[in-house]
């Protein structure tokens, strides 16, 4: 089968490699029908997430059809039309009982390897570096899904591929990411970065209940998509960004922040180009310049929601700024189960639908041009998805 | 993993060896004092060093690499693991399942292998004595038998290898209630004596075999055995052409629904129990 496999920094290759087979009791093999590549996937594109191998098979947003379940998968049968979420969920620990499915104990093989760099280890992740399991991803024609029974979500018929896949990851991830908010009537929620994840953690606000939401990126066509969700939008290179939210709330600052943006942020301020210097010596692994503008911004007792991912361990983060409003800080990988089934009633009902955030489509052959477009064309690209058929 | 550090200073040389170290080096002192050059301070340093041994009792190189000529004192037959010698290791984990469940599964010798990695085998000799076989770092295989001298059911297994191991150890796991109904506390204690002693666990943990980090990997294999019903694979996955070639070994290990190796029983199933 073709499958998309990372090399090194902006070294993706298509490669034709062995068709996945059942490897536990409880997996399946989906026939991947649509793929997409993630904002997270430029962290590994870019080079920046530790314990990848060359030759590994990317993809973590995937959807498809079953061909075969091992024999303890009893929910699933050989045709069902599945999404299946990036996380990979035993759904009997301490952790996927309590809803915290992204913190699944028994997910992650390479569990110990996590533990050394962070503590403790989240569930096992789809196509994201040995830390995370080392598992192979859905950036491809087939692929394998442990744990069947627990994560996948069958999608009824009269809702599209493009329609359903964003279910795996980037829509649920904006609405936790607005959820985290504990958004109040009368609430503003501003949202830095508006790639995929920020333009749906802008529409699951105001599903939430936000009476206002301000979008911050420096892409006209981001911000223009944003705007389409009824956001207001702020250039966040712009010198005086926290003196304009200010004014835009009238001297309260947002009530909560989403930091859509993560580890790779960018700016022109000086703590920006003082971020790129250390990160370019691998003295810090991430940037977190959007980040410390949220906590600037944000209203005394308001809350940071942070969706973007970090890998590592950043300087200057505004602890004091934090500590003197009183804010909460929410942050973690998607609950991505937690969420999608009820994201889903919202699509089969109409009141969304996802696939607006797709700017390009593509086959599975032309995945490196993909990821080439969405690293080096942001203005254009906002979502590539990979048809592997 | 700890290397013991309380207990450094112990006696490890024969009484004969004191006396010898603490005249030689006495003399080698005297001597080297005596001539009030590079050479004589040199000699008196290493004089006055061998002195300190034959007075402690106490070598470092011994202790190093696991040496001790000193005799075992009181208790000497009861005990797997001299107490001045080792490497301590100390994990614990929290598995979502009762108590009782939990110690019946590790109770059951059968059910070792399938949660320990380096496992080759354990037989059951009778009288509570067993017989293990290790992969050790490096290839080969160590072996032991060991006997559970202390077990509270429910609570603790306690056991220590018996004389002539390949590699002496002794242990105990205690299974506790965690707070708020999250189940089972397992934790366990661990001493063993490595071969070449503290700097042979140090040459093994540098090429990723240290001890702690092997415990800790299995204790995470039975935690999913027992909650997940299974430990997920990963080698033996497709990959592109730069895995291939380094992988054309283990792919043929590589395990289909059907063929699963022999160690791997069917899947727990606590309602069995």
């Amino acid at each position: 089968m073709k499958a998309v496999c990372w090399y090194g920094a902006h070294d993706v290759r298509v490669e034709s490699v062995r068709e996945p087979k059942l490897m536990n009791r409880q997996d399946a093999v989906v026939k991947v029908t649509l793929t997409a590549i993630c904002g997270s996937d430029l962290h590994l594109y870019d080079g920046y997430i530790p314990n990848m191998h060359k030759g590994d098979i990317l993809g973590h947003e995937f959807m498809g059809e079953i061909v075969e379940v091992g024999r303890e998968v009893n929910n699933l049968k050989a045709g069902d039309r599945v999404v299946v979420p990036f996380t990979i969920c035993c759904g009997r620990c301490w952790f996927c009982q309590k809803g915290m499915w992204a913190l699944c104990d028994n997910s992650n093989p390479n569990a110990a390897m996590c533990e050394k760099l962070y503590g403790a280890s989240g569930a096992g992740l789809f196509g994201y570096s040995h830390i995370y399991g080392g598992f192979a991803g859905g950036q491809a024609q087939y692929a394998r899904v442990p744990f069947a029974d627990v994560g996948p979500l069958k999608i009824p018929e009269g809702v599209s591929d493009e329609q359903a896949l964003f279910l795996s990851d980037i829509f649920p991830t904006g609405y936790m990411a607005a959820e985290n908010c504990g958004i109040q009537p009368g609430d503003v929620v501003a949202v830095w970065g508006c790639g995929p994840v920020g333009q749906f953690a802008i529409r699951s606000a105001y599903m939430l209940g936000a009476e206002r939401v301000i979008a911050l990126d420096r892409f006209p066509a981001r911000l223009e998509m944003a705007r389409r969700g009824k956001a207001e939008t702020l250039d966040y290179e712009d010198a005086y960004v926290i003196e304009k939210l200010l004014e835009m709330t009238g001297g309260r600052g947002p009530d909560a922040c989403i930091d859509a943006v993560g580890m790779e942020a960018h700016g022109k301020a000086l703590d920006e180009i003082y971020d790129r210097a250390r990160q370019a010596v691998r003295l810090d692994t991430d940037r977190p310049h959007a980040l410390r503008q949220a906590i600037q911004a944000c209203r005394k007792g308001g809350t940071v929601s942070v969706p973007g991912a970090y890998g590592g361990v950043v300087d200057k983060f505004p602890i004091g700024a934090a500590f003197a409003k009183g804010l909460t800080l929410r942050m973690g990988q998607t609950h991505v189960p937690r969420y999608s089934k009820t994201l889903l009633e919202r699509i089969v009902a109409g009141q969304i639908d996802p696939s607006f955030v797709i700017t390009h489509r593509m086959g599975i052959d032309d995945a490196a041009e993909g990821y080439r477009s969405f690293r080096w064309q942001p203005e254009e690209c906002i979502k590539v998805v990979l048809n592997p058929s | 993993m700890q290397i013991i550090m309380h207990r450094k200073h112990a006696v490890n040389l024969t009484r004969a060896e004191r006396i010898a170290s603490a005249i030689g080096g006495g003399i080698l002192m005297t001597a080297g004092l005596g001539r009030r050059s590079r050479a004589g301070i040199a000699m008196a340093l290493i004089g006055g060093d061998l002195l300190r041994r034959g007075i402690t009792g106490h070598s470092y190189a011994y202790e190093a690499m696991g040496i001790r000529t000193a005799p075992l004192g009181q208790g000497a037959e009861t005990t797997a693991v001299p107490y001045e010698l080792g490497i301590r290791v100390d994990k614990a984990i929290t598995i979502g399942r009762p108590r009782a469940e939990v110690y019946r599964f590790w109770r059951s010798l059968d059910n070792m292998p399938r949660f320990m990695r380096n496992l080759e085998s354990v037989r059951e000799m009778g009288g509570d004595r067993s017989h293990w076989a290790v992969r050790a770092p490096g290839g080969g295989t160590v072996e032991w038998d060991a006997v559970i001298h202390n077990e509270i059911e429910n609570e603790l297994i306690a056991w220590r290898s018996l004389p002539g191991a390949d590699v002496a150890n002794a242990g105990s796991v205690w299974f506790r209630d965690a707070p708020g109904g999250r189940g089972t506390e397992v934790r366990i204690e661990l001493q063993y004596d490595p071969p070449a002693g503290a700097l042979g666990a140090i040459v093994a943990s540098l090429r990723g075999k240290e001890p702690g980090q092997q415990i800790q990997e299995d204790l995470h294999r039975l935690k999913a055995l027992i909650e997940a019903g299974e430990v997920l694979r990963v080698e033996g996955q497709p990959a592109g052409a730069a895995q291939r070639r380094e992988s054309e070994g283990r792919l043929v290990q590589e395990a289909s629904e059907e063929s699963f190796p022999a160690s791997d029983a069917p899947a727990y199933n606590p309602t069995a129990l």
